[in-house]
């Protein structure tokens, strides 16, 4: 039985595969015109989402914690109402059938295409429509995997490690023989740890000027992974809100142990501290080469996000903050009285008065070159990526899958190609709602090609839509997710090139000659 | 398949003796001859030694890593560490270089002295490896054991031992170290120019340490370590291979069961190991009589160490904690001695701007968890988690941006903590002084226990003086509870002799 089912599915990879290479072109330029009523939807629904889940640690607490199983949330029944209007059951049942890209998410975590370990010990955890919380889910399958997700209909899941064996079976175990043996490296970049230097949304809220930090984040963090560390495989996904997720897959990168986790963290991390921690950025110099590269990319974001998009020391505040950070005191006092007496320069102004009124040499005691050091440090702590560490350090720390919903927004959780990153636009991500609206569109203007009964029937397996999204145009292909599948499948090539290096002979000898069969 | 397990040990270890061919042979082991005085501690001994020996030995060397522990418990600096600790190795555990005997290694006393190293790590490991918390407690002390020594090894010896270890480094070549020339010394802490040191490639995930630093530089993959950053990897295969080893052990260890000599001992050992660090057991931080409800713990917090002050304070500012500041002040509060109803009650009245619904589903879950009333078997069994001591404070990571957990003398910057310090009431102009000193040289916990002194200081005067309190009432406290409990019990001794 395993055999009729994959062997329809790596058939149909195998043609995707030859697809593959120039897929992924088509990017983000996506169309404007259709963003703007969703996104005041959208707006209404993150206030809504808001009100439940402030803080995203507490949420994702539980998975790092003590191995408590399923359904541990006891006040299930007295739990804040089902998310927000923006996402129903029904809208979320029909995204899981008709555009979810199972197939994909399959052969990404399997790394590979016959079913291997790597899928069916891989745990899953699903939040459910009542936000009860199930963990350690398992499949076998990506069929099943399918089957399972249209049953529960969860309104997310996360991806956890892959254990030494199934997780399902945790429980015929001794206790703490259930290891996890490899996850993908992540990191998890999340807008409200700006919320001291971003001045136009808090929150959850979130605009195309603060989104800023986040591209900057990407550009640093993607480029120290690929040139220092010499990962390949990295795959960026949007969080669906205010936030981004790297998942670094390469083999090297998925087996490291929880204290090389916690090196590369460390590495990474360079604004230490909470509000009372003073001058949280302190480099020595020479500046490390992983700092110098970083300072080199952020000085241009420094200059338009922090000085001019959002003025962050225009405040007095703000201003006084800034002052603190600057090492010399005569210096200080004379910014300070030229502030004070015009209120209202802005931060470009103040930031060049720095250099200005250290050029007159009213400071005696003023070293430039420690003024220059304090001045790269400043532009560091106020662009420098702020990564919320924890998620990195434990190989156990569950992660939102890519392509779920977010329930407070529903916008999907679509990759970033981070080659493109600054013309990612985080508000035309497009919604569920809005992709499910691009079906109908498409299909009314195309009334003959699409002819057959919908694949909408629970029981289609993954093999048999995909079998006819072969002939037939699959829904996605339909609607603006379809970049983002694309550039997805054209990660998942790259890296399964690699995998299969390794293992080439066993998987397509045993793939392939069956597959025809079944096709004739 | 544990004796599988056992009998895939590399055969050059095993001893040399086939059951069938020789039955009635004498085993002839690998012996040790110990040219080096550092040990990787790779073979196991095999020569008979009598059970005084046996026993006597790994007592020695518990001793050594007990204080180990303690020093870093303490938080004392390298320098004090090794005043403390190098007239106990010299009690103890004396391990002399080649050097100072005129034979070098030959010498018997030398040899005597490896052997005595060498077996009372190994017994020490049988006692250690049966469960996950001891391994890692026992690698740990072991390794500190092993830098410690490593560190005061003379250079050429050091030498000669890394060559025995034969460790696969890859050396830089001419060419390429001038070519990346500027980005070592960038990388490297206090470097001039690149061609004083010879440079070594490997794998980055050998050299965790220098990585997590920034101390190294990186290059698709590999680290380009400096020589003297040698210690730093040999550090980490140390505990590599050590940690490795016990899993083995741990393994190997039910095969003991039937043995009536050894098994007592070994329990005896990992039992005395196991007081050093629980110095905070079940119930300890309770206080008789005192009235420990939701409500009056605005009127209670006077008493607690600053720590809990700055949760207390940042609390009833914000009227949120994040969640590890919620969790180490609920552990707290637990250990104070507040009942989980209670503890309940005050989380919801100081949460003010949510609803009952979104504080039930969002935060009530984890004060029951930390309670042990859900959760898992282990945790409940275990009544939840205990509460955190300054140790486990002082390590776990830096706060973050709107976080407030952490030791203030630690996390804080120094003018951030005397601002702190100042609005709590200590104003001294001497303690500030000191506290600076001491947050300077890391010595955190001086620091808080110079402040609680200088605040109870006419209590701790009388206390002392009326004899009612000895001197080990009075030690240094390295437990948030404990803190609480001396301050509280303190202040009502001073009021029962106002009264009276």
């Amino acid at each position: 039985m395993p055999h009729s089912v994959s062997s329809p599915v790596s058939s149909a990879e195998h043609k995707y595969d030859e697809v593959l290479p120039d897929a992924p072109q088509t990017e983000t330029t996506s169309d404007n015109g259709d963003t703007n009523a969703p996104d005041n939807a959208a707006t209404g629904g993150v206030k809504l989402e808001d009100l439940f889940n402030d803080d995203d640690d507490d949420e994702e607490y539980p998975a790092s914690s003590a191995p408590n199983t399923q359904n541990p949330n006891a006040m299930q029944t007295d739990a804040a109402p089902a998310p927000g209007p923006e996402v129903d059951t029904d809208t979320m049942l029909a995204f899981y059938q008709r555009l979810f890209p199972f197939r994909y998410l399959f052969q990404w975590l399997n790394h590979g295409i016959v079913p291997s370990p790597d899928f069916g010990n891989r745990e899953f955890a699903l939040t459910l429509q009542n936000d009860a919380y199930l963990r350690y889910q398992s499949y076998a399958t990506a069929d099943l995997f399918r089957k399972d997700i249209l049953k529960m209909n969860p309104s997310r899941f996360e991806i956890g490690p892959v254990y030494n064996t199934n997780p399902r079976d945790r429980k015929t175990l001794r206790g703490g023989q259930l290891k996890p043996i490899s996850k993908e490296l992540v990191f998890d970049i999340d807008l409200t740890d700006y919320d001291d230097i971003r001045s136009c949304c808090t929150k959850a809220n979130i605009c195309g000027k603060c989104w800023a930090f986040v591209t900057m984040a990407i550009k640093v963090v993607d480029t120290a992974l690929r040139e220092d560390f010499g990962f390949e495989h990295i795959l960026w996904v949007y969080s669906g809100r205010r936030g981004a997720h790297a998942w670094v897959c390469d083999p090297r990168a998925r087996s490291l142990p929880d204290d090389r986790r916690r090196a590369i963290a460390g590495y990474l991390e360079v604004v230490r501290g909470g509000n009372s921690s003073g001058k949280r950025v302190n480099l020595k110099r020479p500046l490390h080469p992983h700092l110098a590269r970083s300072l080199e990319i952020l000085k241009s974001y420094f200059a338009q996000t922090t000085l001019v998009d959002q003025d962050t020391f225009l405040s007095a505040e703000q201003a006084q903050r800034l002052l603190a950070l600057l090492p010399d005191k005569g210096l200080n006092e004379s910014l300070r009285k030229k502030w004070e007496s015009s209120p209202d320069r802005t931060s470009a102004n103040k930031w060049a008065d720095i250099d200005a009124l250290a050029k007159t040499g009213k400071s005696s005691t003023l070293n430039p070159t420690t003024l220059r050091d304090a001045k790269q440090d400043i532009v560091l702590e106020y662009t420098y990526p702020r990564l919320d560490s924890e998620v990195s350090k434990k190989m156990i720390h569950l992660l939102k899958s890519p392509f779920v919903i977010h329930p407070g927004t529903g916008r999907v959780c679509v990759p970033i190609d981070p080659r493109k990153a600054e013309q990612f636009d985080p508000l035309s991500v497009p919604t569920v709602t809005q992709l499910l609206a691009e079906i109908d569109t498409w299909d009314a203007e195309h009334p003959s090609t699409n002819a057959g009964p919908e694949p909408a029937d629970g029981e289609g397996s993954v093999a048999d839509s995909d079998a006819r999204g072969s002939r037939r145009m699959q829904d996605y292909e339909k609607t603006s997710l379809k970049p983002y599948i694309d550039y997805f499948r054209s990660f998942i090539a790259g890296l399964l090139k690699e995998e299969r290096g390794g293992k080439r002979e066993r998987n397509d000898d045993a793939g392939e000659p069956k597959s025809e069969s079944m096709e004739f | 398949m544990i004796r599988q397990d056992f009998l895939r040990i590399d055969p050059k270890r095993r001893a040399n003796l086939d059951h069938k061919k020789k039955q009635f042979a004498a085993p002839t082991f690998k012996q040790q001859d110990y040219p080096h005085r550092l040990n990787f501690y790779d073979v196991p001994p095999t020569e008979e030694i009598t059970l005084e020996q046996f026993e006597q030995w790994a007592i020695d060397r518990l001793r050594v890593l007990a204080e180990i522990e303690a020093c870093s418990y303490r938080n004392k600096s390298a320098a004090e560490t090794e005043a403390h600790l190098t007239p106990l190795l010299q009690k103890y555990l004396p391990l002399s270089s080649n050097t100072s005997s005129s034979n070098g290694a030959a010498d018997q006393r030398l040899k005597i002295e490896r052997q005595k190293d060498h077996y009372s790590h190994f017994i020490l490991r049988l006692a250690f490896s049966a469960t996950e918390d001891l391994r890692r407690r026992f690698v740990r002390a072991e390794t500190m054991l092993f830098r410690f020594r490593f560190q005061r090894d003379d250079t050429r010896e050091k030498r000669a031992f890394i060559e025995s270890l034969n460790l696969d480094w890859e050396p830089v070549e001419d060419d390429e170290r001038q070519t990346l020339a500027e980005h070592l010394v960038g990388a490297t802490p206090g470097l001039r120019r690149v061609d004083e040191e010879a440079w070594y490639k490997v794998d980055w995930e050998r050299v965790p340490e220098l990585v997590e630093r920034r101390a190294v530089f990186l290059y698709k993959g590999k680290a380009y370590v400096p020589g003297r950053e040698q210690l730093s990897m040999i550090i980490a295969e140390f505990t590599a291979r050590l940690e490795r080893a016990l899993e083995l052990t741990s393994r190997a260890l039910p095969r003991l069961d039937e043995d009536d000599r050894l098994t007592p001992i070994l329990n005896h050992l990992s039992k005395n190991f196991g007081s050093a660090e629980s110095v905070y057991s079940e119930g300890e931080g309770f206080v008789d009589g005192a009235a420990i409800t939701a409500s009056n713990i605005d009127q209670l917090s006077q008493h607690f160490p600053l720590c809990m002050r700055s949760l207390h304070m940042n609390l009833r500012k914000n009227n949120h904690l994040k969640h590890y500041g919620r969790l180490q002040y609920t552990l707290f509060l637990k250990g104070i001695g507040l009942s989980l109803e209670e503890c309940i009650v005050f989380w919801r009245q100081s949460f003010k701007g949510f609803t009952d619904d979104e504080f039930n589903s969002r935060y009530k879950y984890n004060i029951r968890h930390a309670y042990g009333d859900v959760g898992g078997d282990v945790n409940r069994r275990g009544r939840g988690y205990p509460p955190y001591s300054c140790q486990k404070i002082l390590g776990d990571s830096n706060p973050g941006v709107g976080q407030t957990h952490g030791c203030p003398y630690r996390h804080y910057s120094v003018d951030n903590l005397i601002g702190l310090l100042q609005s709590t009431g200590v104003h001294d102009k001497e303690v500030l002084r000191g506290v600076r000193e001491d947050v300077e040289k890391m010595r955190y916990h001086i620091a808080c226990n110079r402040v609680f002194e200088s605040t109870h200081k006419t209590e701790i005067k009388r206390v002392k003086e009326d004899g009612s309190w000895n001197q080990t009432d009075l030690d240094t406290i390295v437990h948030p509870n404990t803190y609480f409990k001396r301050s509280f019990l303190l202040k009502q001794t001073a009021r029962a002799a106002k009264s009276s």
